[in-house]
């Protein structure tokens, strides 16, 4: 079962350099956006491809100014993060419930393992055609695509990180007769929780992807729909306004999934820096 | 994985392979032998549509195509993300101005570059293959970039010291030492390469696996289109599983390195 290590503990190696060096960073890193929009700006207005293919940056921001003043817009963006926020909520809830109560009687985990290895690779979009049938248009065929897609990668992290007890800390809770449940509260849940975040991690991305493929392929409402709908208007730039649409999406839904995996560990020695001398 | 339970002679290890499957496939007979859902077919039904519905030149015509195109697409992607990957992670400038690009482009679900690649390249086989390398090349590229950062530093003054350079210093020290990054980043590409090749077929196709179950779907042919979602299943499986043997054979010396680390006092 291959799983994915949550950082080890770092030492922050440009301290000595320190902030000149940061605002340099980040001084470039705005150069190559800018460089990035003027390419994209001049490409289609050269002619290198035609416009209707490729719209100049000007006119698709344009258009994304003009359908972000609109209520449809908002709402399209609100349906997806509803169907993703609520799918990897109950992927979440699945995989830990299922993982700790397996995980603590291993020789009953011990028989589901080929099945769990067999169910996991099984690509979520197979099931677009079942789910099509079952739910429709509606929000549950979303919900379907992005609780199985996002289950297994929240799952297998939870078995690695259950697995990945301290036994001194264990048995120690053992001779002070802590209680099963007092066990998972105070040795199991803290110790599996890095990994259950980077699987949570993980899983976001994921899930992201399924709830707009759901929309995009099936038609369940979302800003995925609203591009195949614009896939067959006249209007190319307002196809790619919807793109960049959906990276600042990502693009938050990353940010924010960090953000909330540092502040639940802000006592993990990966997250904690050592105090400055 | 630590080892679970006592070992159990051989009759044990079978029961634990398949006890929980066949009590799967049980329920699933149950469930559907009273024929009341009509979207849930028994396996006895579906194991009859296997024959006639995936006959050798259905095979050579929907199935052969669409992985085709997946090994094409997943190839190129591996390539130029490699490529880049190194360039990137080598120069701290380029890595600073193409950062937080690269971040972006990475956070665009990829499914929603099929109407974007099709507005230029049709939707023909190079607009399949353009959609897969477009989706799977971020992984692979991000992960590099991160391998390729995190080399031991003191190996790069080994290599300094002993006038290691070129492409010798390329092969052993910055593809070996950032091998575990890329294949993390391949096996997050392989993933998205599946979505993709089935979802561009069922956006825009007149063959290939992803289109023929959209027509079984669509034509309520419920049996053929479950045998479908069988076959891309097992393609899943026998891609994940193929890649798995490719991993342990290219970082074998990584997994020794870790078992002796863990071992060691």
């Amino acid at each position: 079962m291959r799983t994915e290590v949550p950082p080890a503990p770092v030492v922050a190696p440009v301290a000595a350099a320190g902030a000149p060096r940061r605002h340099r960073n980040a001084l470039r890193g705005a150069a190559g956006v800018l460089i990035a929009l003027a390419v994209w700006e001049l490409v289609p207005r050269v002619g290198l491809v035609r416009s209707a293919d490729l719209p100049p940056v000007s006119s698709v921001l344009r258009v994304l100014a003009r359908e972000a003043g609109t209520g449809a817009y908002w709402t399209a963006i609100g349906q997806t993060v509803y169907a993703w926020l609520l799918g990897l909520a109950l992927a979440a809830g699945a995989a830990i419930t299922l993982g700790f109560a397996l995980a603590l009687v291993p020789r009953v985990r011990a028989f589901t393992t080929s099945t769990v290895e067999f169910l996991r690779p099984i690509p979520s979009v197979a099931l677009i055609p079942l789910a099509v049938l079952v739910y429709g248009t509606g929000l549950g065929s979303s919900l379907l695509l992005v609780v199985y897609a996002a289950f297994w990668q929240i799952y297998v992290q939870v078995l690695a990180g259950v697995a990945d007890i301290d036994p001194v800390a264990d048995e120690t809770a053992r001779s002070y007769r802590f209680s099963r449940w007092g066990r998972i509260r105070h040795v199991v849940w803290p110790s599996a929780l890095p990994f259950v975040l980077t699987g949570v991690r993980l899983g976001a991305a994921v899930a992201l992807i399924l709830a707009v493929t759901a929309e995009l392929v099936i038609g369940a409402p979302g800003l995925g729909l609203a591009i195949a709908v614009a896939r067959s208007g006249t209007e190319p730039a307002l196809v790619y306004a919807l793109v960049l649409t959906t990276g600042v999406l990502g693009v938050l839904v990353n940010v924010g999934v960090r953000a909330g995996e540092r502040r639940l560990l802000r006592w993990h020695a990966s997250v904690r820096r050592e105090v400055p001398v | 994985m630590a080892r679970v339970g006592a070992a159990g002679g051989a009759g044990v290890r079978v029961l634990r392979w398949f006890l929980l499957p066949l009590v799967l496939i049980g329920v699933w007979w149950a469930a559907s032998a009273g024929g009341t859902n009509f979207y849930l077919p028994t396996p006895g039904a579906v194991l009859r549509a296997v024959g006639p519905t995936w006959t050798p030149a259905t095979l050579r015509a929907d199935v052969l195509p669409s992985v085709a195109r997946l090994l094409a697409g997943f190839t190129v992607a591996g390539l130029v993300g490699v490529a880049a990957g190194v360039a990137i992670g080598l120069s701290p400038a380029l890595r600073a101005y193409t950062e937080p690009v690269l971040e972006f482009l990475r956070a665009i679900p990829p499914p929603v570059l099929v109407p974007v690649v099709m507005l230029f390249a049709g939707i023909d086989n190079t607009m399949k293959v353009t959609v897969i390398v477009f989706g799977c090349v971020w992984p692979v590229l991000l992960n590099t970039i991160e391998g390729v950062r995190a080399v031991d530093p003191v190996l790069g003054e080994v290599c300094r010291a002993y006038r290691i350079s070129g492409w010798t210093r390329l092969r052993t020290l910055v593809l070996r030492g950032a091998s575990p990054q890329i294949m993390t980043g391949l096996r997050q590409a392989l993933a998205i390469a599946i979505i993709l090749m089935v979802i561009s077929e069922m956006f825009a196709a007149s063959s290939g696996l992803g289109f023929t179950i959209v027509q079984f779907q669509r034509g309520y042919a419920i049996p053929e289109m479950w045998t479908g979602i069988v076959l891309l299943g097992l393609l899943g499986v026998a891609l994940a599983g193929l890649f798995g043997l490719g991993e342990r054979v290219v970082l074998r010396w990584y997994f020794g390195l870790r078992r002796s680390g863990r071992g060691a006092p």
